[in-house]
């Protein structure tokens, strides 16, 4: 099954200086129990989209066209109150900034009770469940933990904590923006590791966004490309890293400098600017960087197959 | 030629607690270092290591209990404020956070000039000095008009450039310069400081803990560890040879955007130590996946062979590395 499938969706923000285009006919799925990674650089609309999947987009934001399905029902024009009832429990987020995710004046414990009011359990019963959670995300001496306040733990900690509120209730899919770029390479690679096993053990799906594409390639098994506001290549992470077919996400890759084998002063760049959304381009979004533009970028690219799993918006790929 | 900056033995200790639990922190534990003119010196380690404690202190922000700090010759680290004044001219300093540290009140015109107006440069043309710097760091002239919140995360980074190269510093110290930007806009900013370092002659510390960023950049690193240095020495040979077994799980745990790479990865185990209780003897034995004899009983003493120091009683030997599968499991 599906648990996320988006089509077509468009997202539209007014602004004193015109309409913003901050996202345009985006369309990918997330299936059951796969974990699927955003990449893009920042203004892509990576967070516009994870607000307009959350129902939480600016007063001055507004869904223009297509739809979001989350477990086969389009959630787009969902009242508060249902939405609201969804988030959490079946939708669970992680932020880059655990300090963000937890109130500074309560302790852990108590904030993983407040977590648990849907269920009917007594305190007794939430509190052995959380001390469980708190024990499967590693924090040491997990019931003594319950009675200490977010700053007693360090960032890595903190960040642990915060995904075990996440999956607390066992939601279906888990949304972490960024959740790792605020920790450092040990850090890091040991919460993929926890948020793989974690995953695999509650079965839920995961939207993972980053902009670090080494995490990207460690944990998630589909990766999704965006640029401007537009998902430009998707398909399996394996197949897209290794053999991107849009010019994009190529240069990208190449710009990483852990790609560059050879140590060198100057790292490459992609010359030029994300264009103004405002003022969209007639033709591929990508044209006024790509090395490879020709006349035919000028009329808007397909949604072109490179294989059955992979496809990239670009003349290119629909010409190969 | 003579360092730039030297620090000496350098101890920064923090009080915490109440009044009845009084605790001393050491964030930095002794650490000496110099800076050469035109070098790069790249300062890595996980947060809490003591890596912007140690360049606020070398920068005068930050008061230290023990050691020295020389910057161009001369001591600074008992300087008063107001004697402080005029060598900032020639120190420049790039906070974490691009957009937190400029005021998000003035623009950016007067963002990049408010040095001159600061160190009371008042015979300077502002507005062409704008022009300079906003076009040294690629940025078009009618930027000056914006303010903070309309600049993407790297135009911000651009105009924290421009402000610390204004005054033509000896030394800039830029702390996370890349941190939340994205690759091609990192690899722009590291360019950028890079092109000025050459054009302009100034050394540069980095602090960072993306270690591909450090392998491109810096000439020497210094690898830290709870507040003190367990390996130093040029990035070549630490990179390609790393003798400390937390240099090696540093490098090792570095995330590669390559599916078909085989990793072969030191896994940490536990958190990182308290600065509250300092494991004995060698600090980092409570994660080290080669702890061996005496490791917790004494602690080493820093070891120098080739361009190299390192502070490890069982340094790895060159290309020797144990299969690190056998070692540990997780």
């Amino acid at each position: 099954m599906t648990i996320l499938q988006i089509s077509d969706l468009n997202v539209h923000f007014s602004t004193e200086r015109g309409d913003l285009h901050a996202l345009r006919d985006v369309s990918f799925d997330i299936p059951e129990g796969r974990i699927v990674g955003i990449v893009g650089e920042s203004g892509c609309g990576k967070s516009t989209l994870i607000n307009a999947v959350l129902g939480l987009l600016a007063d001055n934001g507004r869904i223009s066209g297509g739809s979001i399905a989350f477990e086969g029902r389009d959630i787009t024009d969902l009242p508060p109150r249902e939405m609201q009832a969804l988030r959490g429990p079946r939708i669970a987020t992680v932020f880059q900034d655990p300090m963000g995710a937890l109130n500074p004046v309560l302790a852990v414990g108590r904030q993983m009770r407040n977590i648990q009011y849907r269920t009917d359990l007594s305190n007794h019963d939430k509190d052995r469940r959380s001390a469980e959670m708190l024990a499967r995300v590693r924090i040491p001496d997990a019931t003594d933990a319950l009675a200490r306040y977010p700053h007693e733990f360090s960032g890595g900690m903190k960040q642990r904590i915060a995904i075990a509120m996440a999956l607390m209730m066992e939601p279906s899919l888990l949304i972490a923006d960024e959740p790792t770029t605020a920790l450092d390479a040990t850090l890091e690679v040991a919460t993929i590791e926890l948020l793989k096993d974690l995953q695999s053990q509650i079965g839920c799906s995961v939207m993972f966004i980053s902009h670090h594409l080494g995490v990207v390639a460690e944990l998630c098994e589909d990766v999704v490309v965006m640029y401007a506001g537009e998902v430009v290549e998707r398909g399996p992470t394996g197949d897209v890293f290794g053999a991107p077919g849009h010019p994009y996400t190529a240069r990208l890759l190449e710009c990483d400098p852990a790609r560059q084998s050879q140590r060198t002063r100057n790292l490459p760049t992609i010359p030029g600017e994300i264009p103004d959304l405002r003022n969209r381009p007639a033709g591929c979004i990508f044209a006024s960087r790509c090395t490879l533009a020709n006349d035919l970028c000028d009329t808007p690219p397909g949604d072109h197959a490179i294989s059955a799993v992979q496809r990239a918006r670009c003349h290119e790929v629909g010409a190969a | 030629m003579s360092a730039i900056l030297e620090i000496h033995d350098l101890e920064v200790t923090f009080r915490v607690g109440t009044m009845l639990r009084r605790q001393n922190i050491q964030a930095v534990a002794g650490v000496s270092f110099d800076v050469k003119p035109g070098e790069t010196f790249a300062l890595v380690g996980e947060s809490g290591s003591g890596k912007t404690t140690l360049a606020r202190a070398a920068n005068g922000l930050q008061p230290i209990s023990k050691g020295a700090v020389h910057f161009d010759g001369q001591r600074i680290d008992r300087l008063s404020a107001a004697a402080m004044k005029p060598l900032r001219r020639d120190m420049a300093m790039m906070f974490q956070d691009p957009v937190g540290s400029l005021s998000p009140r003035m623009k950016v015109g007067d963002l990049v000039t408010e040095p001159f107006r600061i160190h009371g440069a008042a015979d300077i043309d502002l507005a062409a000095e704008t022009q300079r710097l906003l076009s040294l760091v690629g940025l078009s002239a009618d930027f000056a008009d914006r303010f903070p919140h309309q600049l993407s995360g790297g135009q911000a980074r651009r105009v924290g450039v421009a402000r610390a190269i204004a005054l033509n510093p000896k030394l800039i110290i830029a702390d996370e310069p890349t941190a939340g930007l994205d690759v091609s806009v990192q690899g722009e900013v590291l360019n950028l400081l890079n092109e000025l370092r050459e054009r302009l002659g100034l050394s540069i510390v980095i602090i960072t803990h993306n270690l591909h960023v450090v392998r491109h950049v810096a000439d020497r690193v210094a690898v830290m560890y709870l507040g003190r240095f367990v390996e130093t020495g040029s990035t070549e040979t630490v990179f390609s040879a790393p003798a400390h077994p937390y240099t090696a799980a540093l490098l090792s745990a570095n995330p590669e955007p390559d599916p078909g790479k085989a990793r072969d990865r030191i896994s940490l185990p536990s958190e990182v130590p308290s600065l509250l209780a300092r494991p004995t003897g060698c600090e980092f034995h409570t994660r080290c996946p080669w702890v061996g004899e005496n490791c917790a009983a004494t602690a080493p003493q820093p070891a120098t062979s080739g361009d190299v120091t390192v502070s490890c009683h069982h340094p790895l030997a060159a290309g020797a590395r144990p299969s690190t599968r056998e070692i540990h499991h997780d």
